[in-house]
């Protein structure tokens, strides 16, 4: 790749403070390496009870099967669950955790 | 808590006096349930509005019912009731032409006379890797040694000799692959004296499993399948796929089906003497390309011939036939709107949704709300997130999914959306009500429904009495349902549309009518009712448009009707012809909100905004935190906007996420953004009609989600409000004067 994907901490940052509008051409350029990592394994939301309250799930690409469902832990806002994901991709996809500090 | 109960209605609307039944099965070993009566208005209990709105209603129904699982048989075959004549069969040979479109584990059966019970019959199927089998009442079973392609015609026969206990199986491709088109026989002696009938049914593309239970379901199409009472030569039964009724042939002819008569029904014609006609069960494709498809034509119509094929599939459904639970016939008096049937058991409660129209000839207001039962259809039981590695790509944010959604994703044979792909890959075509349609329910996913709640939850609000009708009562009664009324409201997503919906609203609006159109990317497929069958609906995905699955070349014209499918646009109808606009864009990630233009001020449209001294229109709402979001549509003359059309507020400073359409695209390009691409904006749209109507279109299927913020009171509502209120007025609508002629 000529200009590969770096694992920079302004990407995390940006993400972290505007996880849904308006990204830097950079940002949108990771968000799409990470929406489209293998259907397998991949993380999404689970609304529980009707409410504002989410659980992470995974899918795994085959039909019929059940997916995966983590009851624990429970987010109340939206965008603290999209950053927990950022960050579960961040590692999937760097090998290495987001920096400490973002 | 989890979902433990699901249930459909026969109909899906139903007037004062008329009886609607309710179908219902315990999913989850619940033994009985509590069944009631509730209106609904807003159905969402999930976002920062007024939460769910039930009312219970005492209806002659309420009380407790006990429960049972009711299964459903998926997958599509061919039925044709023999009797004597198949039930008699020793010597045999069969035939057909076929298309095979999925390797499987395990067995798919192409044409079969086989009986469980007794053992008796035969099966020609594909086995595990493809490999083409016969199957023969002494347990005789041969197979060729080399796989059948996938999405290759080939040349398929058997034969079984009574008298000696010879058996054939024969394979020719048609297409010349370099190592792949040497035809395959093989001979073996079974007993001698089989019979071969089987209990005198013969079955294309699955086998019997009981009474009206069929099982190893085959995927892929079959073309010009030929039965007959004699062991002929390949080369004979080759000859009979084109000429059947031949003289040397037609003393062992049992059958020869032409799948290229009646496509719209769901029956099958037999050419020969025998007048074996067949049944089809759970609606596989027709008006499929054949063997002998010249690509000469591309109209089914224009050359039948060359439309032989039925394409199956071991996950089509049309009707789950479950057993009836409960009726309801609808009371004099009770208003018209959106009703469920409560079914209370260990879990979630369901809610069978149903419309109850107004006695006919007889409307409870001068409004009306056209509920788009055609596009809750399409999206029924939608589920492709688990499937498609795009479906983030296509949202901008991740995926939300609710727990009927888990209760779904475990249930294949509750079948999937028009969005989805059969397991062969290929389009699913064909969408039904006839089965529990698990999101079109309070609290789920199906912005399309639920996002409608807000609209009726705005009525309530507003104290607005509409009249509730439905997509398919507007296809059934056209423009006659329409002509009790003044105003016709559609709901936020209005996307699925047939000619005769499109007639009616057109003519409505020739004559004067009024149209809100509340929504987004609506008018945009053009589908077909089928004609004997109410509740199941046609699509081919055709040349254009952001499609989940692409028709194949060919097979663009639907099966129901004839008509030539996919986009309005390409039909030559674009929905701006009716509405004033039509799709241009989508994204999922955030909203924007409208800005108000220059011909806002115009007098004609000063009462769009009596009391609105805002700029900007809906800088808030529950689905992207403002009104301009999802899919939007644009005023664009080419496309056949009315001149006459003012656009009085525009949507800007959108994301990339919000993409243009495809069909905008006519060359791959960078630009397709909403902050590069200039056709990126919702417009706000009102004209008048010839004799005095007129037309207000928001363009966005966001604007509905805008309606609940601070209690109903906001200039998205006002403004909804004003246009209501004007529209249900009487007094006609003025033609613009001649300054306003296009420049």
């Amino acid at each position: 790749m000529a200009f590969p994907i770096l694992p920079d901490p302004s990407l995390a940052a940006e993400f972290r403070k505007t996880p849904l509008g308006h990204h830097s051409p950079q940002l949108q350029r990771l968000l799409r390496a990470f929406r489209t990592l293998p259907v397998p394994g991949k993380h999404a939301l689970l609304r529980v009870d009707h409410a504002r309250a989410w659980v992470l799930i995974q899918f795994n690409g085959v039909k019929g099967q059940p997916l995966t469902v983590h009851r624990d832990p429970v987010f109340t806002d939206w965008d603290e669950a999209e950053w927990a994901v950022f960050k579960l991709r961040w590692r999937q996809y760097f090998g290495s955790d987001v920096p400490e500090g973002v | 808590m989890a979902r433990t109960l699901a249930g459909y209605t026969d109909r899906i609307s139903a007037c004062p006096g008329e009886t609607i039944a309710f179908k219902v099965s315990a999913e989850n070993g619940s033994k009985q349930y509590r069944a009631s009566l509730v209106r609904l208005h807003c159905v969402d209990s999930h976002r920062d509005g007024p939460g769910l709105q039930e009312d219970a209603i005492p209806s002659a129904f309420d009380g407790v019912y006990p429960a049972r699982h009711q299964p459903i048989a998926i997958g599509s075959c061919g039925v044709v009731p023999g009797g004597r004549a198949i039930a008699g069969l020793g010597s045999f040979s069969v035939t057909a032409m076929i298309w095979p479109t999925l390797s499987k584990d395990s067995p798919q059966s192409i044409l079969s006379t086989l009986t469980v019970e007794s053992g008796s019959g035969f099966d020609l199927s594909l086995e595990a890797g493809n490999l083409l089998a016969l199957r023969l009442p002494d347990g005789t079973s041969i197979r060729l040694a080399k796989p059948l392609l996938v999405r290759q015609w080939t040349f398929v026969a058997a034969s079984y000799d009574v008298e000696t206990g010879s058996a054939m199986l024969h394979a020719e491709p048609l297409d010349v692959h370099a190592g792949f088109s040497a035809p395959q026989s093989v001979v073996a002696r079974a007993a001698r004296g089989l019979r071969c009938g089987g209990d005198g049914t013969f079955i294309v593309a699955a086998r019997a499993a009981g009474a009206n239970r069929f099982a190893s379901h085959y995927n892929g199409k079959v073309d010009s399948p030929r039965l007959f009472a004699g062991a002929l030569a390949a080369e004979s039964l080759r000859r009979s796929i084109v000429e059947p009724l031949a003289a040397d042939l037609a003393a062992d002819l049992v059958g020869a089906w032409d799948f290229s008569r009646q496509m719209d029904r769901e029956c099958f014609v037999d050419l020969s003497a025998c007048r074996l006609d067949g049944r089809l069960i759970n609606m596989p494709g027709r008006a499929m390309k054949g063997w002998n498809w010249s690509a000469r034509w591309h109209d089914w119509k224009s050359a039948p011939e060359e439309y032989g094929a039925i394409h199956f599939h071991d996950d089509d459904l049309s009707d789950c036939r479950w057993e009836t639970d409960f009726t309801y016939t609808v009371p004099e008096g009770l208003p018209s709107g959106v009703y469920a049937a409560r079914l209370q058991g260990d879990g979630d409660a369901e809610h069978v949704v149903f419309y109850v129209r107004a006695p006919r000839g007889q409307p409870g207001s001068r409004a009306v709300f056209l509920a788009s039962t055609a596009t809750y259809m399409a999206y029924g039981n939608y589920r492709v997130m688990n499937r498609s590695n795009l479906y983030e790509m296509y949202l901008g944010q991740l995926p939300e999914l609710v727990e009927s959604d888990l209760f779904l994703n475990t249930r294949p044979e509750y079948g999937d959306s028009l969005y989805a792909v059969h397991n062969d890959d290929s389009g699913m075509s064909i969408g039904t009500r006839l089965r529990p349609i698990v999101n079109m329910r309070p609290n789920t996913t199906l912005s399309a429904f639920n996002d409608d709640g807000w609209i009726f939850g705005w009525f309530r609000a507003c104290g607005i009495e509409v009249d509730v009708i439905t997509d398919e009562d507007l296809h059934n009664e056209g423009l006659g349902l329409l002509a009790d009324y003044a105003l016709v409201i559609t709901g936020n997503h209005p996307e699925y549309t047939s000619t005769p919906m499109w007639d009616a609203l057109s003519a409505f609006l020739d004559r004067g009518g009024r149209l809100m159109y509340l929504g987004g990317n609506g008018f945009f497929w053009r589908v077909a009712y089928h004609p004997e069958v109410a509740g199941v609906l046609e699509l081919r995905r055709a040349e254009d448009g952001s499609r989940p699955w692409e028709a194949e070349p060919g097979e663009y014209y639907m099966s129901f009707n004839g008509e030539y499918g996919g986009m309005w646009r390409r039909v030559g109808r674009a929905p701006n012809e009716l509405v004033g606009v039509g799709f241009t864009a989508s994204g999922f990630d955030i909203s924007s909100y409208y800005r108000r233009t220059p011909e806002s001020r115009d007098p004609r449209a000063a009462f769009i905004f009596d009391g609105v001294e805002e700029e900007i229109i809906g800088d808030f709402g529950l689905a992207g935190g403002g009104a301009a979001g999802q899919e939007i549509d644009r005023y664009d003359r080419r496309l056949g906007s009315p001149p006459n059309a003012l656009v009085v507020a525009r949507s800007e400073d959108h994301t990339e996420e919000m993409m243009i359409g495809k069909e905008d695209m006519p060359a791959t390009n960078y630009i397709i953004g909403g902050t590069e691409n200039p056709l990126v904006h919702a417009d706000m749209t009102f004209f008048e009609t010839p004799n005095g109507g007129a037309v207000f279109s928001t363009g966005s299927i966001a604007w509905a989600a805008s309606l609940p913020h601070n209690g109903f009171d906001n200039n998205v509502s006002r403004i909804t409000e004003n246009v209501f209120r004007r529209f249900a007025d009487a007094t006609p609508f003025a033609p613009p004067g001649a300054e306003s002629a296009e420049p």
